[in-house]
């Protein structure tokens, strides 16, 4: 009797110790991969990341050297067209499916804003070819900008939307009391306790579509030199990383793999950046 | 003959106005007549006509989901902010009606404050803005001005003492009967006519409720006050006047002393010694 149920316990031991193993090994496995890239990022690509990387534009084919200045800047002008657009549309969209609207009309845009959320973001390349790339019959960092825009604005929204609806109904109420009108109290106070996540969203939107390729291919498309005005083609970190590497020169792999060390550094510092907005949890909700 | 329904309701329209034992006959902050509000299907207060008298403390009892703070909220307009309300019957504040089409809700609820049960000083905050953003959202600019509305507030919600060396703080520092006095401050702030309080000490410890009690005491010198309790002791320590709601209705309306010692109506009396709710 007395030994059956030591028996029992050892088993109810193993079984424990064997669970806790799987989903320590599970966890690693995930951790895992974001550990090799940038390992392997960082060895192949760290002997280019260099002053000249940062400041020079890319060398012609057979020279040494050079950088990508000019997609670097490109990228970051690239983002603050996507933001300037896509930040305001996103977060009012938002606020409005959160805060007004009737209750049929907002599941309607809530289920059609997470299909555009599933749509593959080379899509959204090719519509804005067609509407704005055809019809001023040029690539543009504009049009490259508006792609970008076009997949931030339903990540945007839906974060948005979720953060706003996470605010107690109750400071809605105590400002609504005090004689406030509903926009103000929507701007002063609801999107002012909501900030943080709502910033939160903006940037995560700006790190997911500051990686993205596929869309600037036929908008942004890309530039060996330095862009000098909205309606031409410009350079993104992302389509130099890409022309790079499929290109058949050792350089300008090399060039690539820095590039890709960059690109993934300052994705990563976004997310640093949404760790320090929301690491205060003190004051506001979400 | 007469149905129960119409008896209640001339028992009710007798017993609205208070007994006269004061010659004057009391001025009137609310009269509300033959109101009934829905929730969509669900009719949540039914054919209620009730006085309110200035400078007094009107308390508004009986059990859960009797619609007492359903008919708290019509008096500043409150209940339409819940989708699908409709509303008949009129209230009117100072002889005007309150839902008249010209008149705007904002504007109701910047004469009629209220305080609500949970505490909800605005997180993002300090104390001194809390108490005066009502004013600044509603476009006050002068600092100075502002400055001494706050300290004025601050100190009728008995609260000034405890604060005025941490007005930078966060509104949501201070403790919870701290809070729930701040929340009166700031609806002190933009200086309204009356203050509705819907359970405003039900979250609160002994001591903490005791103090909101002796302030609403001494708020009623100057304001008009109505508060939902299902407290009854606390509705026989702070009101001069008691309504007694049941199932929507109102079944009796009256001084406290003689709603407490000598109920006319049978609920009432069941209620208030406790035999249900």
């Amino acid at each position: 009797m007395r030994s059956k149920r030591t028996d029992n316990h050892t088993w109810r031991k193993i079984k424990s110790a064997l669970a806790s193993t799987t989903a320590f090994v599970s966890a690693i496995l995930v951790i895992l991969p974001l550990g090799l890239v940038f390992f392997h990022l960082l060895i192949n690509g760290i002997s280019s990341v260099n002053w000249d990387f940062f400041t020079k534009l890319p060398a012609p084919v057979g020279e040494v050297g050079g950088g990508m200045a000019n997609a670097i800047v490109g990228s970051l002008e690239l983002l603050a067209i996507a933001g300037a657009i896509g930040i305001p549309v996103g977060v009012l969209g938002g606020v409005y499916l959160a805060e007004y609207g009737s209750a049929r009309i907002n599941s309607v845009l809530r289920f059609l804003a997470d299909v555009l959320n599933g749509i593959p973001s080379i899509t959204w390349g090719v519509v804005v070819y067609g509407l704005i790339v055809l019809r001023f019959k040029s690539f543009s960092a504009l049009a490259g900008g508006l792609a970008l825009a076009l997949i931030m604005i339903p990540l945007i929204l839906r974060t948005t939307e979720e953060v706003v609806l996470l605010v107690p109904n109750g400071y809605r109420e105590a400002a609504l009391a005090l004689g406030v009108s509903r926009w103000k109290t929507i701007v002063h106070i609801v999107m002012k306790t909501a900030s943080k996540g709502i910033i939160t969203g903006i940037l995560l939107a700006l790190a997911r579509v500051g990686g993205e390729t596929a869309p600037l291919l036929f908008t942004a498309f890309g530039n060996r030199f330095w862009n000098h005005s909205l309606h031409e083609p410009i350079a993104a970190l992302p389509l130099q990383i890409f022309t790079y590497a499929i290109s058949p020169y050792d350089d300008w792999h090399r060039q690539a793999w820095a590039g890709a060390l960059v690109l993934v550094t300052g994705i990563f510092c976004i997310n640093v950046l949404v760790r320090f907005v929301t690491r205060d949890r003190g004051a506001s909700v979400a | 003959m007469a149905t129960p329904e119409q008896r209640v309701t001339e028992r009710v329209e007798g017993a609205a106005q208070p007994p006269a034992n004061s010659e004057p006959a009391p001025k009137l902050t609310f009269e509300a007549k033959n109101v009934s509000i829905w929730y969509g299907q669900k009719r949540a207060i039914e054919d209620i006509s009730l006085n309110i008298i200035s400078k007094a403390v009107t308390a508004i009892i009986g059990p859960s989901g009797c619609g007492k703070s359903t008919f708290l909220r019509a008096l500043n307009r409150m209940h339409e902010l819940t989708p699908k309300t409709r509303m008949e019957g009129t209230v009117l504040l100072h002889g005007e009606d309150l839902y008249s089409k010209t008149v705007d809700p904002a504007i109701v609820r910047r004469r009629v404050g209220m305080v609500f049960q949970k505490s909800n000083p605005f997180p993002t905050m300090t104390i001194g803005e809390n108490v005066i953003c009502g004013l600044r959202l509603n476009g006050v600019r002068n600092q100075k001005f502002l400055n001494e509305r706050l300290e004025k507030s601050l100190r009728m919600a008995a609260l000034w003492d405890e604060v005025k060396d941490d007005l930078h703080k966060p509104g949501t520092s201070l403790s919870g009967g701290q809070q729930q006095r701040l929340c009166i401050a700031r609806a002190l702030a933009v200086e309204p006519e009356v203050i509705l309080m819907d359970e405003p000490c039900s979250a609160l410890d002994p001591i903490a409720t005791a103090k909101i009690e002796e302030l609403i005491y001494e708020l009623k010198a100057q304001y008009t006050i109505v508060t939902v309790t299902h407290n009854m002791q606390q509705a026989g320590r702070i009101s001069d006047y008691t309504a007694f709601f049941y199932l929507g209705r109102l079944i009796e309306f009256g001084a406290t002393t003689a709603i407490f010692t000598n109920p006319t109506e049978r609920q009432t009396e069941d209620y208030i010694t406790g035999r249900f709710g």
